[in-house]
């Protein structure tokens, strides 16, 4: 038994607990990201009694969460109000699998990836499984049997399939782009020389990372504003919209079951910044230079190649993840006409003319 | 269609069946009702709407309120002149000092007593830092409604500055009971001009930092803008008076037109706009606010020592040393809280321009020490009133901004 539990399993057991506890940890650190960042932001100190800034705040409220009495009201629809938070919080769990968030490296003659699953369809894979986030609002506010929870429910069916368009058309310009639907190939692409914008070849001594960002501005833009909307967060808050209609879908919900509904919006804002920095800023590139100031040899160089990606990654995931929070306490929130027709009318016409300038420049070149 | 009169309207059903159908009765076909509030986080505990739906747009509604009624009125002719001024601090309890200053002025009218020069400045003064404070919680409050939470936040710590302001001046935050007839409780502290002033330069320069955040945002302008539109006419129909009248382009400000106190020797503007909707609303209060700040800055300049209470026996409350001293003294004192004053037979109105519009207090004395009858106008009332028909085939999104910029205090709606 101990023979073939190789130092190669080892780290891929290891591998998956610690993503399993990264993704658990995300919903209360961002908890208290968002109440000391806005807090910040809006000239008081936030939670600050329990322990060092404040931060085992956050679990005094899981433990809350837990031992809160969880009543189901008598007139929802049982079985679906139980299963909504469920599958909610489970596609949000599983969009994060095909991450990538270091390179490999080889240990023991065998090659461990750090993503969970190396799908070679991962971009489709992702798409695919976040669009099931929905069900769940659906589901809640359709069970709920409130009026409110009703309204957010709609509210969240047609602006999450309204936004999932230009979410999914925006990303086909970085699949052409980069002529791959797998996120690893993709990353790898993003470490080139950014040579051209357009016609205009860039002088050899400017050595620019050939980011996502850099060969689609525009699809970068329209990926960012669905990604709010996807993600449910201020300015397009409008399935929970707390001052018009209460709370939205998960109004008639308390306890764990509320918090399952938080910690997947945590979550998938998590992934939504993830797949962010995977698509537009590079992954995991962007440190490899420390590597030429440490006199390092052999495997030891190599665990410092990845220390430094994974540093890189969750630097660009931390930065985004604070936009998330730095947008939610600037703007005020969207109508719901309104945030239709931004998605009908604005975003899926210039998602659309992405494609076509995209497919020009892969057709001259210059990408 | 029958005539205009009858709001009746024949309807035929798909099913061929007519049957009389009126626009105004909320339960007269099969659209979804819903109770938006009293327990609604926009309805502030006390308002409560009953919306027909058609999807998410508001086809019909009524508005009920009356769930913080208090008797106030009646309260008012129960209880001695003197005691009825802490009634007149849970009205509009954003602005209390309006209040107070206004019922102050109306006994004051009955009784003909001559306030001194010290008490009407620092009245003026206490007046515009509450007319400061209410726009502060207004347009904060209609920010937050539309998610915008930290121009609300920046907005209440200098409430909470210009809260310890009055502090200093009454030892109340909130519920201040500052004024008494003929004059004022308390004397304003030692070099209290000094940090009237410079409460008033920070002030300032929140609200432009406020007015920089949202007045140019363009989600804010799509929310606001054509929202909650309430003409020139429907404000006249309805009443309207004082910030929000003024959005509609109806130039009455009590201030200057009727100018009470020393309103005539302080300089300032009247903001008015012309669309009566949300953000005109919004704009005239963020430019009241820089013109009461104006007035502030000018009455501290001009606010000499002197006393702050009539010399008239019937009204004042007998020094401390005098009671202990004196046996008149005490007697008086006695018969001061015991009774109260006597006020002359007639009656009186007197009327301010109070944060939310013209706050007025109409008595009726019987020459008793209690109001014979006591009649409270709070612009609320009015502006309530008139919120059915301005959100009427608007989003439920556009109630709440709509419900917010009209600036609903409770207390003073209910009484």
């Amino acid at each position: 038994m101990l023979e073939s539990m190789s130092l190669f399993h080892l780290l891929t057991f290891l591998k998956f607990a610690v993503i399993l506890v990264i993704i658990l940890s995300v919903a209360p650190v961002m908890a208290w990201v968002e109440r000391r960042g806005s807090a910040l932001m809006q000239n008081r100190l936030g939670p600050n009694r329990i322990g060092p800034l404040g931060l085992f705040q956050s679990i005094c409220d899981a433990i809350k969460f837990l031992f809160k009495e969880d009543p189901i009201p008598g007139h929802v629809s049982k079985f679906y109000y139980a299963l909504a938070p469920v599958v909610s919080l489970v596609p949000a769990f599983m969009t994060f699998a095909v991450v990538p968030f270091a390179s490999t490296i080889e240990v023991d003659g065998r090659v461990l990836g750090f993503q969970l699953a190396d799908l070679n369809v991962g971009l489709l894979y992702v798409f695919s499984v976040a669009s099931l986030g929905v069900y769940g609002i659906i589901m809640g506010g359709w069970s709920s049997n409130n009026k409110f929870a009703l309204l957010g429910g709609l509210r969240s069916s047609s602006q999450m399939i309204s936004y999932e368009l230009s979410l999914g058309l925006s990303v086909i310009g970085i699949i052409m782009a980069f002529s791959s639907v797998h996120l690893g190939e993709i990353v790898q692409g993003q470490a080139e020389v950014f040579r051209q914008i357009g016609p205009f070849v860039l002088p050899e001594w400017l050595q620019v990372p050939k980011w996502g960002i850099l060969v689609q501005p525009l699809g970068f833009i329209i990926f960012i504003t669905a990604a709010f909307a996807e993600t449910n967060r201020l300015p397009f808050d409008l399935p929970e919209g707390e001052s018009e209609i209460v709370a939205g879908y998960h109004l008639e919900y308390g306890a764990m079951k509320f918090s399952m509904f938080m910690m997947a919006e945590y979550i998938n804002m998590f992934v939504a910044s993830s797949l962010i920095a995977t698509l537009y800023f590079g992954g995991y590139h962007g440190l490899h230079w420390v590597l030429n100031l440490v006199p390092l040899e052999g495997m030891s160089r190599e665990w410092m190649r990845i220390a430094l990606e994974l540093g890189a990654f969750f630097l660009k995931v931390a930065f985004f993840m604070w936009f998330f929070v730095w947008v939610r306490w600037t703007l005020p929130r969207f109508r719901y006409d309104q945030v239709m027709e931004l998605g009908w009318k604005v975003m899926l016409p210039i998602s659309l003319a992405n494609i076509f300038l995209t497919a020009f420049a892969v057709y001259y070149g210059w990408i | 269609m029958s005539n205009n009169s009858d709001p009746r309207t024949q309807l035929t059903l798909p099913s061929g069946i007519t049957v009389e159908h009126d626009p105004d009765d909320l339960w007269s076909d099969s659209r979804m009702i819903v109770n938006i509030g009293p327990t609604h986080p926009a309805m502030h505990g006390a308002l409560r709407m009953a919306a027909k739906l058609n999807g998410e747009t508001i086809e019909s509604s009524y508005c009920a309120f009356g769930y913080t009624h208090r008797a106030k009125e009646k309260l008012g002719e129960n209880r001695t002149f003197h005691q009825f001024i802490v009634y007149t601090d849970r009205l509009n309890y954003c602005s209390s000092l309006v209040n107070n200053v206004t019922y102050a002025m109306a006994v004051e009218k009955l009784l003909g007593v001559e306030v001194p020069e010290r008490a009407v400045w620092i009245r003026m003064i206490v007046s515009e830092i509450a007319r400061v404070v209410d726009h502060l919680v207004c347009v904060g409050i209609n920010a937050v409604d539309l998610g915008a939470f930290s121009f609300f936040l920046y907005g209440f710590h200098q409430r909470e500055e210009a809260y310890t302001l009055i502090e200093k001046l009454c030892g109340a935050r909130l519920t201040t009971s500052y004024t008494r007839i003929g004059g004022l409780m308390f004397d304003a502290p030692e070099g209290f001009e000094k940090e009237l002033k410079a409460w008033v330069n920070r002030t300032r320069k929140v609200i432009d930092e406020m007015d920089r955040l949202l007045t140019g945002n363009k989600i804010w302008h799509q929310r606001t803008i054509g929202v909650g539109v309430f003409n020139k006419e429907a404000c006249l129909k309805y009443s309207y008076t004082g910030p929000n009248a003024r959005a509609a382009g109806i130039d009455v400000d009590l201030r200057r037109d009727q100018p009470s106190m020393f309103y005539k020797n302080v300089e300032f503007d009247v903001p008015v706009a012309q669309n009566g909707d949300v953000f005109d609303r919004y704009a005239v209060r963020i430019e009241e606010m820089r013109q009461s700040l104006n007035i502030i800055a000018q009455c501290a300049d001009r606010m000499k020592k002197g006393p702050i209470w009539a010399e008239d026996k019937r009204v004042r409350i007998p020094d401390k040393d005098v009671v202990h001293n004196t046996m008149e003294g005490l007697i008086h004192h006695f018969k001061f809280f015991m009774t109260g004053f006597e006020v002359p037979e007639g009656e009186a109105y007197a009327c301010f321009e109070a944060a939310n519009g013209e706050l007025g207090f109409y008595i009726v004395s019987k020459g008793a020490p209690r109001a014979h009858r006591m009649r409270i106008r709070g612009p609320s009332v009015y502006h309530y009133q008139g919120l059915s028909s301005m959100v009427r085939g608007e989003k439920i999104a556009d109630m709440i901004a709509a419900l917010g910029s009209i600036n609903i205090i409770a207390g003073e709606l209910d009484r």
